[in-house]
This record gives structure tokens, C-alpha cells and sequence, in this order.
């Protein structure tokens, strides 16, 4: 006689989940991930004094770990917005592939995992840092500003700068100026890049209820405030150099950038208010992305360059 | 004794493919994890970490 008698549920409640592994790297935001990162090494790297490789890496992985994990907190926060917008509405959960409870249970996990190994292994002042990133960007931008208000990706920009300060602070155990002026660059990069987004996403964030600022002030009033934020930032960009940080050589790169941006601002500001096809706004999109690789990656040379001249004067 | 009678979910085979595909995940991430840690443990606790040396 068998002890069980295996009987098959039809329950629709009891369905097994058909996420793919490829479906939680998704929830990760690899995209975000890759120019967290990026500014994270940039300001191991730049910090002064050596750090053993193995810390770095394991400082990085925290860092991409950590804003993997916000990326899918916010993924499972947003789900009902992310649904009626065309550019969210085939990510995971909105697409029924991952259910709401598993990237909230996968963000929690990955957030303490990151900040908890960062913080043992590397340093304290990072880990917590790091946490305080991964409650900026899901408690504070996401649930609270990013419905209330249209200065909503300005203040909450703070969670995707801090990672150059994270990145110092993994390597010196603690914060300066310098690391500061990177986070300043992030900073106020995110309002003309994401702005520059909202103008010819307008209509999506419309249909999610999102008070992105060309759906509150207007087009015309977004264009005069991404315009002077851009002004702001190629000139904030190029600070390293007056402040001592960097070489004149990265002052001037960093001046040609900014000039660039300002270009690509004044081309969206001059923009007619009836033009739909945003060309000129989606060209803003674009260089603000290639602006702060660029940028980066020439604060990262500089920093290199300076310590193999210092290494061969010694 | 009396039978206990359970009620089962019969996997499909997109679901069947979906669970490999997490499992292999969690294990190569897993197995990723413990060889960090190691090397970590090594790297910020000196050869002290094996021996028991820096007890």
C-alpha cells in the first residue's frame, strides 16, 4: 500500500514561478549597474595610496551588489507604474515573469549581503555609506519623492552620486573634498540627463501619474532649467583641475565635454515648443551619457598618469 | 496507518527550465561567494587566518 497518494492541484494560487535566472539579473538594472560602477572605481582608483586588488574587487562587486539591489526594490516598489509605461512595461514583474514578493525578498537579501560584506572586509565608513545609498534610492526617491514631486530625481540624484564617495571611502576610510567634487559631477549630471528623458517620454510618465517636471512646469520651463543645470555641471566638471585635483590637461578635456553638453542643452533650449519628434532632446540624452564616461574616465587617466609620474620622480 | 493523501503541482517544462536555471545561479553565485570570502579572510587576516597563529 502506498503511504502517499500524489494528487495534482489546477489551484491557479499554487502556480511555480517560470523566472529565469536572466529575469533577476534584469530586476539588478544591469545598465545603471555598469556606470555605478564605474564612477564607484573611479574613486577607489583616484583615492591616494594603495589598495590591496582583492579589496578593490571585493569593494567593487559591494558596490554593483548594493545597487543591484536597489534597482530591484525599486523594480518591485514600481511595479504598477512600470506597467503602463513603454519603456518599463516588459521588465519582470510588470510582465509577470517575477513575482512582487520575490525581487522584494532578492533586494532585501542582496542589500544587507552587500552592505554587511563591504563592511567587514573593507571598511565600515563604505558599508554604511552603502546603506544609506540603498535607502536613498528605494525609501526616499522611490516611495516618497518620485510620486510627490517634480524635484524628484534632483534630490533623490544624491543615491546615484555617492558611489565615486563609496569608492573613496573603501580606500582611504574616509570622505574629502575630492571625493566630494565627483559626487557634485553626478549629482548635477542627473537633472539634465534625466530631464532630457521626460521631455520626450512625457507622455508615459503622464499615463503613470509621475510629476517628471515637463508633465508640471512645462516643456519650455524644462528646457530653460536643463540648460542652466548643464551650465552648472561643465563648469563643476572642470573644478578638479583649479582645485588642484587634476592636471591642466584634464581641465581642458574636461572644458571640451562641458562645452559639448552646453551645446546639446542649447540645441533642446532653442527646440520649438510644437517639435514632437524631441530629436534634440533625445541627442541630450545620449551625450549625457557619453559626458559622464568621458568625464570619469579622464579624472580616472589623469589619476593614473599622476601616480606613475610620482612613482618614477621618487 | 492510515494513507496521508498530498497534493502536488505538476511542473511544466518552461517551469522545470526556469528552476534549473535558478538553481545554477544560486549555486555558481554561491560557490563565487564562498571563494570571496576565502580569499578575503586570507588577504585581510594574513596567512594567521590558517594557522590559528595570530590567536
Amino acid at each position: 500500500m502506498a503511504l502517499v497518494d500524489e494528487t495534482q492541484l489546477e489551484d491557479g494560487r499554487y502556480r511555480l514561478s517560470e523566472a529565469t535566472a536572466g529575469d533577476f539579473i534584469q530586476l539588478l538594472k544591469p545598465r545603471v549597474m555598469s556606470l555605478v560602477v564605474f564612477t564607484g572605481f573611479v574613486g577607489l582608483i583616484a583615492a591616494p595610496g594603495v589598495v590591496n586588488p582583492f579589496v578593490a574587487v571585493t569593494a567593487i562587486l559591494c558596490i554593483a551588489v548594493g545597487a543591484g539591489a536597489s534597482g530591484a526594490l525599486n523594480m518591485w516598489y514600481d511595479a504598477d507604474i512600470d506597467a503602463v509605461m513603454t519603456r518599463t512595461k516588459t521588465r519582470p514583474i510588470p510582465s509577470g515573469r517575477v513575482q512582487p514578493g520575490e525581487a522584494l525578498v532578492f533586494g532585501l537579501v542582496l542589500s544587507a549581503l552587500s552592505v554587511m560584506t563591504l563592511g567587514v572586509f573593507v571598511n565600515w565608513l563604505a558599508g554604511a555609506l552603502l546603506a544609506f545609498t540603498i535607502f536613498f534610492y528605494a525609501v526616499v526617491y522611490t516611495m516618497w519623492l518620485k510620486r510627490w514631486t517634480p524635484q524628484n530625481i534632483v534630490i533623490g540624484g544624491a543615491a546615484g552620486a555617492i558611489p565615486p564617495v563609496i569608492g573613496w571611502a573603501a580606500a582611504t576610510g574616509a570622505v574629502s573634498l575630492e571625493s566630494l567634487v565627483l559626487f557634485a559631477i553626478v549629482f548635477l549630471w542627473t537633472p539634465p540627463h534625466f530631464w532630457a528623458l521626460a521631455l520626450f517620454k512625457s507622455g508615459d510618465y503622464e499615463r503613470a501619474g509621475i510629476p517628471m517636471m515637463p508633465n508640471v512646469a512645462g516643456e519650455a520651463s524644462t528646457r530653460r532649467q536643463i540648460f542652466a543645470y548643464t551650465l552648472v555641471v561643465a563648469a563643476v566638471g572642470v573644478l578638479p583641475w583649479p582645485l588642484g585635483y587634476a592636471s591642466p590637461g584634464y581641465g581642458l578635456i574636461a572644458a571640451l565635454l562641458g562645452l559639448g553638453f552646453v551645446w546639446y542643452a542649447w540645441k533642446v533650449l532653442a527646440m520649438p515648443d510644437g517639435d514632437r519628434d524631441m530629436k534634440p532632446a533625445k541627442a541630450l540624452f545620449g551625450y549625457s551619457l557619453l559626458y559622464l564616461f568621458a568625464i570619469f574616465a579622464a579624472y580616472l587617466a589623469d589619476s593614473v598618469l599622476a601616480r606613475i609620474a610620482s612613482a618614477g620622480g621618487a | 496507518m492510515t494513507a496521508v493523501e498530498l497534493k502536488t503541482v505538476k511542473p511544466t517544462e518552461a517551469q522545470k527550465k526556469a528552476q534549473r536555471s535558478r538553481s545554477i545561479a544560486i549555486a555558481v553565485a554561491l560557490g563565487l561567494f564562498v571563494i570571496l570570502v576565502y580569499v578575503i579572510s586570507i588577504v585581510r587576516l594574513g596567512p594567521a587566518a590558517l594557522s590559528g597563529g595570530g590567536m
